[in-house]
């Protein structure tokens, strides 16, 4: 019995210590609380470094000229490793214990999906930067998103691979296991199809590390482009050894390949291969050259296309909570759907009826190491 | 036909490494009678151990080069053989006297362990890391077959490692001892045999050829992280079952006829997500007729 007892007392020690941390939780009034959840870790860090750096120099910014609606915003992020199943656990956390105002995240549209349905079931707004498959949107009305969706980035890349490489034979080499990969490489498919043929569709799983069997397989179909819509790390290993099997055809793909992490494993291996994106550094608005400046001088480096659309999604947020003229998430939520031609560093932005971001897209190479801008396509 | 034996080249490639993974896993098993799942994890940390002393060694040994490489490599190998030989000293001597199973659950907490701590931002991070290039690379061309000079490498080193191996092992005196223990530890202490001192010596053998995997493996795919390890290392250890686990040349068998099993069945377009059921199927099928694996010894129960 003494130790029920003693069990019992310390359960009701805890207990109180909860009450307690809750309690203060709650007094914290002069802020506006935003919940962030990003990969910073883990096989996409680069996407949640980016994220993350986009966001904070953004509210840094609004802070620093006096805050939104005269408080300050609190920014609070969590890293979800890159896993699955973990960012639903944090965005619980974020917007049970926390208790955000709104959520910003993520990159990837498999987390993105993951998180959206617990956002839109405690009715949270959740902006996402980066995530491109239709579906996350389509999740709730409190899900919105300020980049392009894949159905338009997939044609992008057909008209590309037809009219600009002139390709007619096209391979496709899709992660299965990431729902971005998937939905682009669906897109791209049925795109390409007219007019053009697919010699040969193979997949790999994301984190592996061997993909000589499916290589040679797309070799021996002799393609003209090999389209490999997956995300930075595994298309640096895929490109290294396709170059070993003597597989030189051009590579092309989709924003996932936008992480700094292509260049630094795959080197030369990338050299000359094409992607579309969101934004080039060396483009755009006076507004976005006052960012990449803002940005060096916080960070150090040039922000990528993640960066900037993270940025746009912090601002934007920002936006809304100071037209919905507080922090009812209802309201809020208002706002970021009547958002109309929201003067964003990677393009001007109109949310349509899907709460999706209309907006074009560029087309980048990689010369000499660097993703060199090619030309930008209007939706 | 071409696709066939450039596959051939792919999956021969893939199941050397494999092999060299599981000769780890089936000494130790051999020996102790348990299967140490850290060994996946060690390979890692060789990887690492290459990927932080290549910036050193290159201020003695040009690199990219093939001489350097292979300091890289042995360097690797003596850490962690180091690092094998004091995880069994830490975790599983202390568990000697204990049933098998406890030792079990504790070599997949060690692995755990390893992990997780290295995947910590203060020891590696998560993230992946480019890896060195040791080698310069170099497409050979063979008869119409593309051939990267890494593929060749791998399988001459693993089969220089095999017979130093068997050599080890049927050979000296060490190799002996190892080989009493297996056969029946308690005799074998009798006999005057230190028990310890074979085990750790197992311990680091087993760990040294981890390593050098991680170093080839990670040559191959210039990416490392501390998860790395861990698909290589399941895949090695159904090759070691698979030839009979405890029979050095069955794990080198088993490990080649793995490699070539999800090669050839990635390869196949529209199948190529399965490659993994497709190799584990046939697997389940050669241990349903052969349940010691393919080199195996059946061996009855005494009750």
């Amino acid at each position: 019995m003494t130790f029920g007892l003693r069990s019992f007392a310390f359960l009701s020690g805890l207990t109180a210590a909860t009450l307690f941390l809750v309690g203060c939780n709650g007094e914290k009034e002069d802020t506006i609380r935003i919940g962030e959840y990003a990969s910073l870790s883990g096989k996409e860090a680069n996407y949640g470094n980016a994220q993350h750096e986009g966001i904070q120099l953004a509210f840094e910014q609004v802070n620093a000229e006096g805050g939104v609606l005269g408080k300050k915003i609190e920014l609070l992020t969590d890293d979800d490793a890159s896993k699955a199943g973990e960012a639903s656990n944090i965005v619980n956390k974020l917007i049970s214990k926390d208790n955000v105002v709104a959520v910003l995240g993520e990159v990837t549209s498999g987390r993105s999906l993951e998180a959206a349905p617990i956002c839109q079931q405690y009715g949270v707004p959740m902006v996402t930067p980066a995530a491109t498959n239709p579906r996350v949107t389509q999740t709730g009305d409190y899900i919105f998103r300020v980049c392009f969706i894949d159905s338009f980035q997939g044609a992008v890349m057909v008209n590309f691979a037809k009219n600009s490489l002139h390709a007619k034979k096209v391979a496709i080499f899709t992660d299965i296991k990431s729902d971005y990969s998937k939905g682009l490489a669906e897109f791209f498919r049925k795109g390409f199809t007219e007019g053009g043929e697919i010699v040969a569709e193979l997949d790999y799983s994301g984190g592996d590390k061997d993909f000589k069997a499916q290589l040679t397989t797309i070799k021996n179909s002799n393609p003209d482009v090999v389209f490999v819509p997956g995300h930075y790390t595994d298309v640096a290993l895929i490109r290294i050894q396709s170059r070993q099997l003597g597989l030189n055809v051009p590579f092309l793909g989709g924003d996932g390949w936008e992480g700094s992490d292509l260049l630094t494993i795959g080197k030369e291996a990338v050299e000359g291969d094409y992607f579309s994106s969101h934004y080039s550094p060396d483009r755009g608005s006076a507004k976005a050259k006052s960012f990449v400046e803002a940005y060096q001088k916080r960070w150090g480096k040039t922000p990528g296309a993640i960066a900037a659309l993270s940025y746009d999604a912090a601002m934007i947020l920002t936006d809304a909570i100071r037209r919905a003229d507080g922090v009812d998430r209802a309201k809020i939520r208002e706002a970021l759907a009547a958002t109309k031609d929201f003067e964003g560093v990677t393009g001007k932005i109109t949310m349509n009826e899907h709460r999706d971001a209309v907006k074009s897209a560029v087309i980048l190479q990689i010369k000499n190491g660097v993703p060199t801008y090619l030309e930008t396509i209007e939706p | 036909m071409d696709s066939f034996f450039q596959q051939l080249v792919n999956g021969v490639a893939l199941g050397s490494i494999y092999a060299l993974i599981a000769l780890g896993y089936t000494m130790v098993y051999g020996v102790l009678r348990f299967i140490n799942f850290a060994h996946a994890d060690i390979l890692m940390l060789g990887a690492f151990s290459a990927y932080f002393l290549s910036p050193a060694i290159q201020q003695i040994f040009p690199l990219p080069g093939i001489g350097g490489a292979l300091v890289v490599m042995l360097l690797a190998a003596i850490i962690c053989a180091g690092i094998g030989v004091g995880v069994e000293f830490c975790a599983y001597r202390p568990l000697r006297k204990r049933p098998n199973l406890a030792v079990l659950i504790t070599a997949i907490g060690v692995s755990l362990l390893i992990e997780y701590t290295c995947q910590h931002r203060a020891v590696f991070g998560a993230e992946t890391r480019p890896f060195p290039q040791l080698i310069a690379e170099r497409n050979l061309d063979l008869v119409g077959l593309t051939v990267s000079n890494l593929d060749v490498l791998v399988v001459v080193m693993t089969v220089i490692l095999l017979v130093v191996m068997w050599l080890v092992v049927n050979r000296t005196k060490i190799g002996t001892a190892m080989r009493a223990l297996s056969f029946n530890r308690e005799a074998a202490a009798l006999m005057g045999i230190d028990i310890n001192r074979v085990i750790s010596f197992t311990f680091a053998m087993g760990s040294a050829l981890a390593a050098v995997a991680g170093v080839l493996y990670a040559l191959k795919a210039p990416g490392i992280e501390p998860l790395m390890g861990i698909h290589p290392g399941l895949r090695a250890f159904v090759a070691a079952v698979l030839g009979g686990i405890g029979n050095l040349p069955g794990a080198s068998l088993g490990g080649l006829i793995l490699g070539l099993l999800e090669t050839f069945a990635g390869g196949i377009a529209g199948l190529s997500n399965y490659r993994d059921a497709i190799a584990f199927s046939i697997l389940i099928l050669i241990l349903l007729f052969r349940p010691a694996g393919i080199l195996g010894k059946n061996s009855v129960e005494k009750v």
